[in-house]
């Protein structure tokens, strides 16, 4: 365990136990804040600023956001290590867009490392290359967002063009030992049987990447928006039901690829 | 390998057999009351255990017998489905006081017909004063009646009924039969001689056995021959062939050795329900059924007729018919354990004597009967340590996941040396079993008298705030006035001074009741099947068996835990809060008694409409008025819930919940019952925690009066927030293996956290991640709260759902009201 990695700051804004469908076994989740993206749908509205807010939660206020050190979290990270054993399971990052944070991030990852802990992060790869490789070795498992393969459309819902990202995703998947291509379905953006069956194909690509997740848009996010005083744009669209979920899987798997309706 | 995953399919006959079972509506019978008091008019003056074995031979000659439709394991203690026998030697008064209200209960209520309250009244006028209930009760000490008045623990379970738990030689009558049984007797009164000093009690009993396990042979044989005529009757070839079949099983078994696996069934249930009709006890546990019935199945399996669908309806009728045996209990005990459960635990897995896994084909059909079955009995177990096959595991998660609330989880690697500690061989503990709800020990060498009270913790840290008085009376030892102490250390030592009195009187009262059991009422056909008995010429009851226990649980750790620590953070650390105000606090119940007006109202209100108001009611009303949400006492239960609470992998408060548990478990473990054993605590509550907690006032954690405690060794009900691995790392910090009678940890699951074969590995890992770090027991409830809801709405609807209660599963709509909210109430860990 190396004494600078310890030391290393990260802001967080939650850390999650016992999660069981973002990579393999249980895990702990550890949610970084400050994202690149701001997608429409976003579940986690408070993670998207860098800046520590204020949430009305139940109607009482809610400080979002914490500067700690890796060994701060590192610390409660621990505390589950014989279920990450025993399950094969290990920490996720998470957010916001992880990457964000690579610093904090790689210091976090090479701890939990070196004390045998199995990573994963949940990432849209949206940065610069550079700031991804020096990380890749740390990693048991990428979990990409992959939302849609047009970028004008993608830019339209997330702010920001697919371009970097699909050029990252080709890069990392070549060097990555697990990496797993995860969509959510958000109805009048990207669940149409063409839309997923061409992110599958593009996944099916990727230098060994052999599973995909969908994950149905769901409207648990609400809440956090009127806490944050903010337009909840998604209006009333509601989740995509099971037999769509089972019909866009299919179309998935017509290029070969496993999915999993999920994760 | 000795077992295949693969199970047979349920068949028909299971489906027709539950839905008879559930069709009737329990009913008190009187049949056995009036033949055993007939019995004991005619003894008396004799020995009383040859009174008693004359009794029980009396019953088994003439008590009605009933084959049911589609059985094919026969033996049934009432005429009716899940009918109940009433046992007037153990007490009576109680059955005669709530005639009237019996059936109109709001717990595990019985029909009981005019005819029958008659029949039973003039019955009890012969049982005045001649009841076990009433020796033990002229035995205790004046403080320990005042302790029990001030319910700072009850021991109502042995007080009032035979004490059951136990598990026997199922093996030994499997093997050579009651002829085999009183072969050995026979053979021992060859050897004693007249002249010996113990040779009057000791041939006494050795007569009583003779003259126990005779009887059973011949009620076997009133079977055997009631099946033949039903046979002769019958015109359906199918069933006249199984009638025959019936009839041939019970002329040979339990008298003789079984021979085919349908005997070995049909001798098991004799000896089962049997146990049941001589004593009264509940948690009468079958044990390590898939270990002795496999020599059966074995060679079943191996013969040229073997047909594996067959094999697996029998055991599941096994298990129907372990639901067909009733009990009847008072009122308030009926609150404590409800949902008409009689706690017969079975277990599968774990170790053989020599260390090996024991896990074979029985252990999964075990499984597979309760995915058939689906209902509360048996309570079952499985058993874990480090080579449990993973299969195993993946099985029982499956039953897990279908909600009944089975099985409940054991780690052998926690238990075993809990019992070596306790004085058991390497060998003996290596094959122990659970009885009744958690409690491990060793079957057929073992008088455990576990479950022997239930002690209040909450209570004992009311009487530091009182200087040890209840209601203006000095019930313990009289402290300096709360206000006085000066350190958290020193409050620490005022609440052992009064853990320490009131455990002396909980032995006072466990040891009144032992000795009055051992007078009273020996079991001279339970002598037959428990190991020492025959030897030593001793019943259980007066020390019989190899081994000797008392086990009464204590509960309310957590809110102990969490109340100590509140204290010493606030009181203490912080100086935020002085004791006196925290006592004013407490009193005011957090400021809900501020609606003392409202209180009366709904009370004369009522009053009006002609309903009684007592104190449970009173509290009942206490109860649900609404929190307070202005006064400065709901700023300080605020303040107070703000504090770290056990349960969420906090090492400091968790510390102190282990001390906590140690003022019960360390101090009771010095005492010595009259049969030469030990006590030892468990932490556990049953469903007590609901009715006792109505008792109890305002804790310091925040807890308002007269609500739930928490349950078993369980963080409190909303207290753990950060998820199931926190709070089982939480629980496991705890010292389990000192709580040698068993500690019980609920965790309540969303359906969703099991789904898919990923779910179902991540529940294994949990039981594992939280048995690797020295966890006792685990049991699950997977039900979403809106299930429960709606069940409460619309019982109707929700007949068949089974809810883990604590220890053991139960139809959630046989509960009452209370008991239900609790269950809805306790945190729900769902998978994210």
């Amino acid at each position: 365990m190396l004494e600078k990695d310890l030391m290393t700051r990260g802001r967080i804004f939650d850390i999650q136990k016992f999660s069981t469908h973002d990579g393999p076994g249980i895990r702990t989740i550890v949610f970084l804040k400050g994202c690149l993206l701001r997608c429409r749908w976003c579940c986690n509205p408070e993670s998207q600023s860098y800046d520590i807010q204020t949430m009305l939660q139940g109607g009482k206020e809610k400080t979002i956001g914490e500067d700690v050190t890796v060994a701060e979290v590192f610390e409660k990270i621990k505390k589950d290590k014989v279920y990450y054993t025993r399950s094969g399971g290990g920490i996720t990052l998470s957010g916001g867009e992880t990457l964000c944070q690579a610093e904090f991030a790689e210091a976090l990852l090479r701890t939990c490392k070196n004390y045998g802990i199995n990573t994963a992060i949940e990432t849209t790869l949206c940065v610069p290359f550079y700031m991804i490789e020096p990380l890749i070795p740390l990693i048991d498992t990428f979990l990409v967002d992959i939302k849609h393969m047009n970028s004008a459309k993608h830019e339209e819902f997330t702010t920001m063009k697919n371009e970097l990202i699909l050029q990252n995703a080709v890069e990392v998947a070549k060097r990555a030992k697990s990496f797993i291509v995860r969509v959510p379905v958000i109805p009048t953006f990207n669940d149409t049987e063409e839309e997923i069956k061409d992110i599958a194909s593009f996944a099916k690509s990727l230098h060994g990447v052999e599973q995909m997740h969908l994950l149905p848009y769901h409207r648990l996010g609400y809440d956090k928006y009127v806490g944050l005083g903010r337009e909840y744009k998604m209006g009333d669209i509601t989740p995509p039901d099971k037999e769509h979920m089972n019909t866009l899987k299919k179309a998935a798997e017509s290029t070969g690829i496993k999915v999993v309706i999920g994760g | 390998m000795k077992y295949t995953v693969e199970t047979a399919e349920k068949t028909p006959r299971i489906d027709l057999l539950k839905k008879n079972l559930m069709a009737a509506k329990p009913q008190i019978e009187v049949e056995r009351a009036v033949l055993l008091t007939e019995s004991y008019m005619k003894t008396e003056g004799e020995p009383m255990v040859i009174r008693r074995a004359k009794a029980f031979q009396n019953i088994l000659e003439n008590i009605p017998i009933v084959i049911r439709d589609h059985e094919l394991i026969v033996g049934s203690t009432a005429k009716n489905s899940r009918g109940c026998q009433i046992f007037p030697e153990f007490s009576c008064q109680w059955v005669e006081d709530e005639f009237e209200t019996v059936a109109t209960r709001s717990a595990d209520p019985f029909e009981i017909s005019d005819e029958n309250k008659k029949i039973l009244s003039g019955i009890f006028k012969y049982w005045k004063g001649r009841t076990t209930s009433e020796l033990a009760e002229s035995y205790m000490t004046s403080a320990t009646r005042d302790a029990i008045a001030a319910n700072i623990f009850t021991v109502g379970n042995y007080f009032f009924n035979g004490v059951g738990h136990v598990s026997v030689r199922y093996d030994k009558v499997l093997k050579i039969g009651y002829k085999g049984i009183i072969a050995e007797a026979e053979a021992e009164l060859e050897k004693i001689n007249v002249g010996d000093a113990d040779y009057v009690t000791k041939s006494a009993l050795l007569n009583a056995v003779i003259i126990s396990a005779s009887a059973a042979i011949t009620y076997a044989n009133r079977y055997a021959n009631l099946a033949l005529q039903m046979a002769e009757k019958e015109t359906d070839a199918t069933r006249k062939k199984e009638l025959l079949n019936i009839a041939l099983n019970c002329s040979r078994v339990p008298a003789n050795g079984a021979e085919t696996f349908w005997e070995a069934c049909q001798s098991f249930w004799f000896v089962q329900m049997l146990l049941q009709t001589e004593s009264n006890g509940h948690s009468i546990s079958p044990g390590r059924f898939d270990q002795y019935m496999y020599p059966y199945y074995e060679a079943y399996k191996s013969s040229p007729e073997f047909d594996k669908s067959f094999a697996q309806e029998l055991v599941d009728c096994v298990w129907i018919k372990l639901n067909d045996m009733n009990k009847i209990r008072d009122a308030v005990s009926a609150e404590g354990f409800a949902g008409y459960s009689m706690f017969q635990n079975l277990i599968v897995g774990g170790q053989t004597a020599e260390g090996l896994d024991a896990t074979n084909d029985m252990s999964f059909m075990c499984i597979a009967a309760c995915m058939h079955v689906m209902l509360p009995q048996p309570s079952f177990s499985i058993r874990v340590w480090n080579k449990t096959p993973h299969e195993l595991l993946l099985k029982a998660a499956e039953l897990t996941r279908t909600g009944s609330g089975l099985p409940a989880y054991y780690n052998d690697e926690v238990i075993i040396p809990a019992l070596i500690g306790r004085g058991l061989t390497v060998e003996d503990a290596r094959e122990y079993n659970i009885i009744g709800c958690v409690e491990p020990q060793k079957g057929g060498k073992t008088w455990g008298w576990h479950d022997a009270a239930f002690f209040n913790m909450c209570r004992v840290l009311e009487l530091v705030f009182s200087q040890g008085e209840d209601k203006g009376k000095q019930i313990s030892i009289r402290t300096k006035p709360v206000e006085e102490i000066k350190s958290f250390e020193e409050f620490m030592d005022v609440y052992k001074v009064h853990m320490n009195y009131m455990i002396g009187l909980l032995v006072n009262a466990d040891n009144a009741i032992d000795v009055a059991h051992a007078e009273r009422c020996p079991l001279p056909y339970l002598s037959g099947m428990i190991d020492g008995c025959i030897e030593s010429g001793k019943t259980p009851e007066q020390g019989g068996a190899i081994y000797n226990f008392t086990g009464p649980q204590g509960f309310g750790v957590a809110n102990v835990a969490d109340s100590l620590y509140a204290i010493k953070k606030l009181v203490f650390d912080e100086k935020k809060i002085t004791l006196a105000k925290l006592k004013e606090t407490l009193n005011a119940n957090y400021g809900k008694n501020e609606a003392s007006d409202l209180v009366d109202k709904i009370r004369h209100e009522l009053e009006a409409h002609g309903v009684k108001v007592g104190e449970k009611e009173l509290a009942e009303i206490k109860r649900q008025l609404p929190e307070s949400s202005t006064s400065e006492y709901s700023d300080i239960r605020d303040m107070i819930l703000s504090v770290d609470k056990f349960g969420n992998d906090l090492e400091e408060v968790d510390a102190l919940a282990r001390e906590a548990a140690y003022t019960y478990t360390k101090p009771l473990q010095q005492y010595k019952n009259p049969r030469g054993g030990v006590f030892h605590a468990g932490l556990y509550p049953v469903s007590a925690n609901v009715p006792l907690g109505a008792q109890t006032g305002a804790t310091p954690d925040g807890r308002y009066a007269y609500t739930p405690m928490a349950d078993g060794v369980s963080p409190s009900a909303g207290m753990d927030v950060s998820g199931p691995t926190a709070s089982a790392n939480s629980v496991a910090k705890l010292d389990h293996g000192i709580a040698s009678n068993g500690t019980l940890f609920n965790m309540k699951f969303h359906p969703s956290a099991l789904e898919g074969m990923s779910g179902l590995e991540s529940f294994v890992s949990l039981v594992r991640g939280y048995f690797d770090q020295k966890g006792m027991h685990v049991q699950f409830n997977v039900v979403s709260r809106d299930t429960l809801r709606d069940a409460q709405l619309h019982p109707e609807k929700y007949q068949s759902l089974i809810v883990r209660v604590a220890g053991y599963s139960a139809l959630f709509t046989t509960l009452s009201k209370s008991l239900q909210d609790d269950i809805i109430n306790r945190t729900e860990q769902g998978g994210f």
